[in-house]
């Protein structure tokens, strides 16, 4: 991080409404001292690996190894955590944050559900009142979701103001969090919006890469050549990421959706085509026209359909430590199905994108190489969606 | 003193708000003008964003109308070259930051300047990230108006000391729209601005009403009001004109009078 504060290089900041800032701030001092808080550190700890299930399997894909022929591929396995994704990582978190600050109420946004659920879970386990906000395209693409949340006992709110997709869903959270800031925490559920989210969210998933980069040296006694995870906003990716960030030959991959194609504007491709831009809270890559409105993006994906990206990928992309590589709908859906039928893993459709790029990568390397692919979430709730896609009439 | 702070010299000032382009260009040209002749003090023109995460249902819908119509940065430009070349009222943007980094912030300013408006206002640019913009804006004379919230408390003194033009105090929690009653203790908010500044207190976010209009503006120095004529605007469209001028005239009369 630059040393202007909140910042990573030009990108990240404070871009909200004034009725916000106090908040804000002092969210930022609150995280700032139970981030060095050791009963804090210890019960988020117990969570983690009590509640959540960490931590989780690096799992050697041998079967994947010997048919792509190249790099041996390791999955991290973030989609057998409690509520099946990474999502929990960051929302026990917050929400354990959010107590300790005295709140007594959570609201989220959610694009495929996973954070949503992820979120309500939390808050019925440490007894916070939970609102989730989620746009109607999504509540009918992800309708066992919305159950789910609502099993949870939460309330869901359908968003039909905008798109009606994530970046709705954040609007509307945004807005409900200026109407009822004192006793609301917004637990914004990737590494976006203004600081301290960025670095927070990371923070919080950054058990990720650390497992994993521990994982790998124990199996292989060396680094990986690549680890990939996919992007929407970017906390699986970021909380992978971050560990290796220091070690210079670990080459950093995140997988954007391109959905139809990049030439085909019907996609959410946000570093390969976006501008730089301020919206959401920060300053990063965002996809819009030349007049600063923010376009609509498409993905097959609920949770990687949004038209911005951390503000610290956008510096890692500026400073070219990290790689963005576009992966279309057909190619996700190729891969789930490949993993599926090859380790006999269901993985999300977001994390297929991933496991899509690392197809093609793996061969590219020697068989002593590795390479770490993150399996952000499980892909139960893709499954319909999947069959639709093949043309099957199935409707859950 | 600038145009913009002038206008608070004749008694509690009126501001009123519409979206630019909603419905049409041509429109928000008549809307301005007539809000003007009306006895606006000052207008408002919103430049529509696709994601207006400070605004209600009201003005939501206003701008989804005026980015269907094709409004545009310069487009709004163009109609406010119009307005100047009919009534010199002072004229404030409304925008979110994203068009105004886009257009470039130094261009942005130098076209305000050559167009005709006279202060900004950018919802989601907070004290600490006007630094970026506002050596341009003030190099080209034109006035940015930060917000004041009911949760600004110890925050209120730096963004008054600094303050251009006006402070918009918001009245509310939450978006702009229009309210039923307003319980924010406006008075102790207009004192501490009065503590750190002599800009003057214009009081937004609700008011609909020439009640609320005048029992508001007995703590500030005038009413910001833009949901309730935004919503005669969708209500009457191209008929909106007369309508609008006749709520600006009650609610100017209203906070005119003395008691």
């Amino acid at each position: 991080m630059s040393k202007e504060k909140g910042r990573f290089g030009q990108f990240g900041g404070q871009y909200i409404p004034e009725t916000l800032m106090n908040e804000v701030l002092r969210l930022e001092k609150e995280y700032a001292h139970y981030s060095r808080d050791a009963v804090f550190q210890k019960e988020l700890a117990d969570l983690l690996k009590n509640y959540a299930g960490r931590p989780s399997l690096l799992y050697f894909a041998e079967k994947m190894t010997k048919d792509l022929g190249g790099a041996k591929v390791y999955l991290k396995r973030e989609d057998l955590n409690h509520t099946g994704s990474h999502k929990i990582n960051n929302v026990l978190g917050q929400a354990l944050l959010a107590k300790k600050m005295g709140k007594k109420r959570v609201i989220a946004e959610t694009g495929a559900g996973q954070h949503g659920v992820a979120t309500a879970t939390a808050a019925a386990l440490l007894g916070l009142e939970c609102e989730i906000f989620m746009g109607r395209e999504d509540t009918e693409r992800q309708a066992l979701n919305v159950f789910r949340m609502e099993l949870l006992g939460a309330k869901v709110h359908t968003v039909t103001s905008g798109t009606m997709v994530l970046k709705d869903a954040v609007n509307e959270t945004m807005r409900e969090w200026t109407r009822r800031v004192d006793d609301t925490h917004y637990i914004i559920g990737t590494v976006m919006g203004p600081h301290p989210f960025p670095a927070m969210v990371r923070d919080f998933q950054s058990v990720i890469g650390n497992e994993a980069r521990k994982q790998l040296l124990d199996a292989e006694g060396k680094l990986p050549k690549a680890v990939v995870a996919c992007v929407g906003g970017g906390s699986n990716a970021m909380g992978l990421f971050h560990a290796f960030i220091g070690d210079g030959d670990v080459r950093l991959i995140g997988c954007e959706a391109a959905g139809k194609g990049i030439d085909t504007g019907k996609h959410a491709a946000t570093v390969t085509t976006g501008e730089v831009g301020v919206f959401h809270g920060m300053k990063s890559y965002f996809n819009q026209d030349c007049e600063g409105q923010i376009a609509q993006v498409y993905s097959i994906s609920a949770g990687l359909d949004y038209p911005g990206i951390g503000p610290e990928h956008a510096f890692l992309h500026e400073t070219g430590r990290a790689e963005y590589a576009a992966v279309t709908d057909e190619e996700a859906v190729s891969a789930f199905e490949y993993i599926a039928r090859t380790e006999g893993i269901i993985a999300a459709i977001e994390s297929s994108h991933a496991i899509a790029h690392a197809i093609k990568l793996a061969p590219q390397y020697d068989r002593e190489d590795s390479i770490i692919v993150c399996v952000s979430g499980r892909g139960d709730k893709d499954v319909a969606a999947i069959a639709r896609y093949r043309g099957a009439d199935i409707h859950e | 003193m600038s145009k913009i702070s002038d206008a608070f010299r004749n008694g509690k000032a009126f501001i009123g708000f519409v979206t630019g382009g909603d419905p049409t260009l041509d429109l928000t040209v008549e809307l301005v003008v007539g809000m003007a002749e009306a006895g606006a003090d000052i207008v408002e023109i919103g430049i529509p964003f696709s994601d207006p995460i400070a605004e209600g249902e009201v003005i939501q819908r206003a701008n989804a109308r005026a980015l269907n119509a094709g409004a545009s940065v310069r487009g709004i430009f163009g109609a406010v070259r119009k307005v100047r070349e009919r009534t010199d009222v002072p004229i404030v943007f409304l925008t979110y930051l994203n068009p105004v980094f886009r257009y470039g912030y130094d261009e942005f300013f130098a076209e305000c300047r050559d167009a005709g408006v006279d202060g900004v206002i950018i919802p989601d640019a907070p004290f600490e990230e006007q630094g970026e913009f506002k050596p341009s804006a003030r190099k080209h004379g034109v006035d940015v108006i930060s917000l004041v919230s009911p949760t600004s408390e110890d925050r209120i003194a730096k963004i008054a000391a600094d303050a251009d033009g006006y402070l918009y105090v918001v009245s509310s929690m939450g978006v702009t729209g229009v309210r039923g009653s307003i319980s924010t203790d406006i008075s102790g908010i207009v004192a501490s601005i009065r503590r750190a500044s002599d800009a003057p207190a214009a009081v937004g976010f609700g008011i609909s009403t020439p009640e609320q209009a005048c029992e508001l503006s007995k703590a500030a120095d005038g009413v910001i009001v833009g949901s309730a004529i935004v919503r005669i605007v969708e209500e009457y469209g191209k008929d909106s004109v007369e309508r609008v001028k006749d709520y600006v005239r009650r609610m100017k009369a209203a906070i005119s009078e003395r008691p």
